[in-house]
C-alpha cells in the first residue's frame, strides 16, 4: 500500500497522563483523511508528535515508507510536513507576500527580493486556485483569505502533506464551501491532507478515510463511504449521541428584552452597532447568526453593562437598563455565559467553588456584613457542581485545572442558577465535544421551557439551526432579517449573513 | 510535587544558593567565610542584646513586605514603599512633635497619621492608575523622590529652625519600651513589633476573610472576569493603593516613633522600601512568607555588622548575600525546573 504518512503504534505520555497510547494513523497519498475525536482526546498531541514538537515514547513515524525521527517541527517541514493552524500565524501590518516568506526570505545584495516572492507566491495561489492577492495586506483581508495565506505559506515551503487544524471553526458557510474545493484542488495536485476536525459533516463531504481517537487510544480506521454521522459519532464519544436537539414547541409570551435603535461605537471609536432593533420574548430562544466582526460582540457588551451604548433603549421587563453598571444588570436578571470563558467567565486561580458565587459573593449568604462565609459558598458550589455534573477532584480545585467543558458546565450551572429572566449565552459550546453539546443544549431549552428569554449568540449555523426559535441575522450592526429556523436554509441564512437583501413580510 | 510544596522548597532553595555562592566569592576574595558566618550569627543572634536589634530591624522589614505584598495580590507593583514610608515616618513625628497628648491618645494619633499619610500618598498612583491608566511603577518612583525632598523641607523650615533633624517626640507618642529594653539588654527594641504583628493578621484577614479581600484578589487575578462579575476594578485598585500605602507608613512610623524617636534630613532614601519589594518576593507575598522573609533579611542586615568587627569581613559581603537570594528566587524558574528533574528521575 502506497502510504504517504505512517504512525504506528504511538505512544506519548505527560505526567500522570497517557495522552496517546498505541495510536495508528496511515494516510495514503492523494487522500483527504480525517483525524476524529472529542477535545482532549489526544489529536493536538498526535499531530504535534508528527510535527515535531513531541517526542513520543514508544512507535514509528514513517514518510514515504522511510522511518524517520523528527526532533524539530524544521525536520517536518524538511519532510514535506506544513500545518495551517486554527489561530492563524500572520503579522497584520505586512503583505500577503512579506507574511510567506517570512522565515526563508529570498534576498539579493542584502535586500528581499520580493518581486521574485511576489512571481512566485502568484504562481502558487493561481495553480491551486486560491485567488490570492500577493500585495494586499492581511488587515485588509477576510478570514477566509487569510486562511489561504496560510495555505500558500506551507506551499511555498514546499509542503506535500498538509495539516488542517480545525480549519472551519471560523469561516462562514459560503467560505467554507470555498474551502472545500481547495481542498479537493490540492488533493487533484498530488497533495495529501490531515483534516483535524470534529464536526462530522466535514467529515462526510470531503474525506476519503477517518481515523477516530478517543481518550488517547486510537479506535480505528474506517472508509468514510462505508459509515455515517451516527456511527461516527458513538466510535467519538463510545455511546449513542443525538444530534436532532429535542425540544418542543416553544410557547413565547410577554416580552422581555426590547431593544430600540440601539447604537454603540467599538473599542475603536468606530460605530458597530448602528440602530439595532430586537425583541426576545419569554419562553423562546432567539439565535444571532452572523459573520464574527458584525457587531455581536458590541450589542452583547451594550446588553450586560461592559460597554457604553451612545443612543436608543433596552428595556428589561420594560424597565430600562441601558447603561448600567454590570452589576446592576445582573442583579435586574440578566445571566450571561460569555464568549470568552477564560477572559470573562472565571478567575482561573481562584477553586471552582469560589468562582461558583462570582456575582453574588456579596450577598447573604454567602457574605455577613462583608465577612465571607465560606461554608455556605462551598456548599452553594459542591451542590453545584453535582447538578450540573462539573468533573473536578473537588471544590477547592483552582479552576485552571479543569477541562473546557467543565469549565463551561460550571460557568451554566452559576448563571443558571441565578435564574435570570433572560439568559444570554455566548458561543456556549465553542470548542466543546459531542457530549457536552449536548447537555448544554438540553440546559438551555430547559430555561426556555421554563418560562425565561434566551439570546443564543453562535459562529456555528447548525447551532442556531437546531437550538433556536427563532434566528436574527445581524449584518453590519443591524439585525437585517428574522427567519424561522424550520422554514430556512444554511444556504439562504449564508447570503443575508454576507448582507444580501431579502424582503421579510411583517418584519 | 504539589505546587504548595514547591512555594515554600523555592525560598529556602534560594536562600541556600545565596549562602553558597556568598561563601564561593569570600572563598575567592580570601576571607573566611567561617569565621564570617559565625559573625554574623553572633551579630545577629549571639547576645540578647543583638536580638533585640535584630527583631527591631525585623519590624519595618514585615510592615514594608506587606505593603508591596498586599498591593501584589491585587495586581499592583507597589515601588514606592520607600516614599509611602518616609511620608508616614514624617506624619508620625509631626504629631509626636506638635502637642502633648495623653498616651493612650497621642500614639495611637501618631501611628495612624503615619499610615493616612502614606495611604494618601499610595493614593494618588492608585487613583492615577484607574483614573487614566498611568502606569503605577512610573508614578510611585517618582512619588518616592517628591517624598523624600518634600520631607526634608518641611523638616528643615516647619518643624526645626534650619537644623537637621526633628526635636524627639514627645514620650506620650513614643513607642519605645523601658521594658523591652531592659529584656535585651538595652537594645533599642520598641512596641512596633505588636504594630506589625497585627498588621499581618489584618492582611490575612482582609485578603481571606472578607468579601472586598475576595474583589481584590478577583480584580488582581483577572480585571476583565471581575468586571464582568460587577465588580469595580476601579476603586479597587485606588483601594489596593491605599492599603499597601498605609502599611508602608505604619512602618514609617516604626522609624519615626520607635528606633530614632525623631526625624532627619537625609542625603538618601532608607533603603527599606526597597527592601520590602525583596521581604514579599521571598515571602511569596502570603503573610506568613512575609514575616519569614523580614526575619531573615532582618537578621542578615543586623548580623552583618558584626562581620568586620569580629571576622574582618566586610559587611558588604551581606549585601551581595541578600541580591543573590533575591536573584535567585527571581530566578524562581531556574529552581522549578532544576526540582521537576530531580523528580521526575526520583520517580523513575
Amino acid at each position: 500500500m502506497d502510504y504517504v504518512i505512517e504512525m504506528l503504534g504511538i505512544r506519548k505520555e505527560f505526567p500522570g497522563i497517557v495522552a496517546n497510547d498505541n495510536i495508528t494513523l496511515q494516510v495514503k497519498k492523494g487522500e483527504i483523511h480525517a483525524l476524529l475525536g472529542e477535545n482532549g482526546a489526544g489529536k493536538s498531541t498526535l499531530m504535534n508528535v508528527l510535527f515535531g514538537l513531541y517526542q513520543p515514547e514508544q512507535g514509528e513515524i514513517k514518510v514515504k515508507g522511510k522511518s524517520v525521527k523528527i526532533t524539530n517541527p524544521n525536520i517536518a517541514n524538511d519532510l514535506g510536513i506544513g500545518m495551517v493552524h486554527q489561530h492563524f500565524m500572520l503579522v497584520d501590518p505586512f503583505t500577503v507576500t512579506e507574511n510567506i516568506i517570512l522565515g526563508s526570505e529570498i534576498t539579493k545584495g542584502g535586500k528581499i527580493d520580493i518581486k521574485t516572492a511576489e512571481k512566485k507566491v502568484s504562481e502558487i495561489s493561481e495553480k491551486y486556485g486560491l485567488a490570492v492577492d500577493p500585495r494586499a495586506k492581511i488587515q485588509d483581508i477576510s478570514v477566509g483569505m487569510q486562511q489561504r495565506v496560510e495555505i500558500l505559506k506551507t506551499l511555498y515551503r514546499g509542503a506535500e502533506i498538509l495539516i488542517f487544524d480545525e480549519p472551519t471553526a471560523v469561516l462562514t458557510p459560503q467560505e467554507i464551501h470555498e474551502l472545500i474545493q481547495i481542498m479537493k484542488t490540492l488533493i487533484k495536485e498530488g497533495k495529501s491532507i490531515i483534516l483535524i476536525t470534529h464536526k462530522l459533516k466535514e467529515i462526510m463531504e470531503v474525506c476519503d478515510r477517518v481515523t477516530v481517537i478517543r481518550k488517547g487510544v486510537g479506535i480505528g480506521t474506517v472508509n468514510v463511504s462505508e459509515t455515517n454521522p451516527n456511527d461516527l459519532a458513538s466510535l467519538m464519544v463510545g455511546r449513542e449521541v443525538t444530534f436532532k436537539t429535542e425540544k418542543i414547541e416553544a410557547s413565547p409570551k410577554q416580552e422581555v428584552l426590547q431593544i430600540q435603535d440601539l447604537r454603540v461605537k467599538d473599542a475603536r471609536g468606530l460605530p458597530a452597532i448602528n440602530g439595532l432593533d430586537l425583541t426576545i420574548r419569554a419562553g423562546e430562544i432567539v439565535g444571532i447568526a452572523g459573520v464574527d466582526g458584525n457587531g455581536q460582540t458590541e450589542l452583547l457588551e451594550a446588553i450586560t453593562g461592559l460597554r457604553k451604548s451612545e443612543s436608543g433603549s433596552i428595556l428589561l421587563n420594560g424597565k430600562e437598563i441601558r447603561n448600567f453598571s454590570p452589576r446592576k444588570v445582573t442583579e435586574s436578571g440578566v445571566g450571561h455565559i460569555p464568549q470568552d470563558r477564560h477572559k470573562h467567565g472565571l478567575v482561573l486561580d481562584f477553586p471552582i467553588g469560589e468562582n461558583m458565587v462570582l456575582q453574588t459573593y456579596y450577598q447573604k449568604p454567602y457574605s455577613n456584613g462583608g465577612i465571607l462565609n465560606y461554608k455556605e459558598i462551598y456548599k452553594k458550589a459542591k451542590g453545584l457542581i453535582d447538578e450540573f455534573d462539573v468533573r473536578t477532584p473537588s471544590e477547592f480545585t483552582p479552576a485552571r485545572a479543569l477541562s473546557g467543558g467543565n469549565q463551561q458546565k460550571a460557568i451554566i450551572g452559576r448563571e443558571v442558577d441565578r435564574n435570570p429572566d433572560l439568559l444570554i449565552a455566548a458561543q456556549p459550546t465553542r470548542g466543546l465535544d459531542v457530549g457536552a453539546i449536548e447537555f448544554i443544549h438540553k440546559r438551555l431549552i430547559e430555561q426556555r421551557d421554563n418560562g425565561k428569554a434566551v439570546l443564543l449568540l453562535s459562529f456555528e449555523l447548525d447551532e442556531v439551526m437546531n437550538v433556536s426559535d427563532r434566528i436574527a441575522v445581524i449584518y453590519e450592526g443591524q439585525i437585517v432579517a428574522i427567519v424561522d429556523p424550520k422554514e430556512t436554509t444554511e444556504q439562504e441564512l449564508g447570503l443575508l449573513m454576507a448582507g444580501s437583501k431579502r424582503k421579510e413580510a411583517g418584519e | 510535587m504539589s505546587s504548595r510544596m514547591k512555594n515554600i522548597i523555592v525560598p529556602i532553595l534560594a536562600v541556600l544558593l545565596g549562602i553558597i555562592v556568598g561563601t564561593i566569592i569570600m572563598l575567592i576574595t580570601g576571607y573566611d567565610a567561617g569565621a564570617a558566618f559565625i559573625a554574623l550569627w553572633d551579630g545577629a543572634f549571639g547576645d540578647i542584646y543583638y536580638t533585640g536589634e535584630t527583631i527591631r530591624q525585623v519590624t519595618p522589614y514585615i510592615l514594608a513586605g506587606l505593603a508591596v505584598g498586599f498591593a501584589f495580590k491585587t495586581g499592583l507593583f507597589n515601588i514606592g514603599v520607600e516614599g509611602q514610608l518616609i511620608v508616614g515616618w514624617l506624619a508620625a513625628v509631626w504629631v509626636g512633635v506638635a502637642f502633648e497628648l495623653p498616651k493612650f491618645i497621642h500614639l495611637p494619633l501618631a501611628v495612624l497619621a503615619a499610615a493616612a499619610a502614606g495611604a494618601l500618598w499610595a493614593f494618588i498612583p492608585g487613583l492615577l492608575k484607574a483614573k487614566f491608566r498611568v502606569h503605577e511603577v512610573i508614578v510611585t518612583i517618582m512619588m518616592n523622590y517628591i517624598a523624600l525632598h518634600v520631607a526634608n523641607y518641611i523638616i528643615r523650615t516647619v518643624l526645626s529652625e534650619k537644623s537637621d533633624r526633628t526635636a524627639d517626640v514627645f514620650p506620650s507618642a513614643s513607642l519605645r519600651s523601658p521594658f523591652l529594653e531592659g529584656l535585651t539588654d538595652y537594645s533599642r527594641l520598641h512596641w512596633g513589633i505588636i504594630v506589625a504583628l497585627i498588621c499581618v493578621f489584618i492582611m490575612w484577614f482582609i485578603l481571606e476573610k472578607t468579601s472586598r479581600g475576595y474583589e481584590l484578589k478577583a480584580v488582581g487575578f483577572n480585571q476583565h472576569a471581575s468586571e464582568y462579575a460587577g465588580m469595580s476594578v476601579k476603586s479597587n485598585i485606588i483601594l489596593s493603593m491605599v492599603i499597601s500605602g498605609a502599611f508602608a507608613g505604619l512602618a514609617g512610623a516604626m522609624e519615626g516613633l520607635g528606633t530614632f524617636g525623631y526625624a532627619s534630613i537625609r542625603g538618601g532614601f532608607t533603603g527599606v522600601g526597597f527592601d520590602g519589594i525583596a521581604v514579599a518576593l521571598l515571602g511569596g507575598n502570603t503573610p506568613i512568607g512575609i514575616i519569614l522573609a523580614a526575619v531573615l533579611f532582618g537578621s542578615l542586615k543586623v548580623g552583618a555588622l558584626n562581620m568586620p568587627l569580629e571576622a574582618g569581613v566586610p559587611n558588604e559581603l551581606v549585601d551581595i548575600i541578600i541580591a543573590l537570594i533575591v536573584f535567585f528566587v527571581a530566578a524562581s524558574y531556574m529552581i522549578r525546573i532544576f526540582i521537576d528533574r530531580i523528580g521526575k528521575k526520583g520517580a523513575k
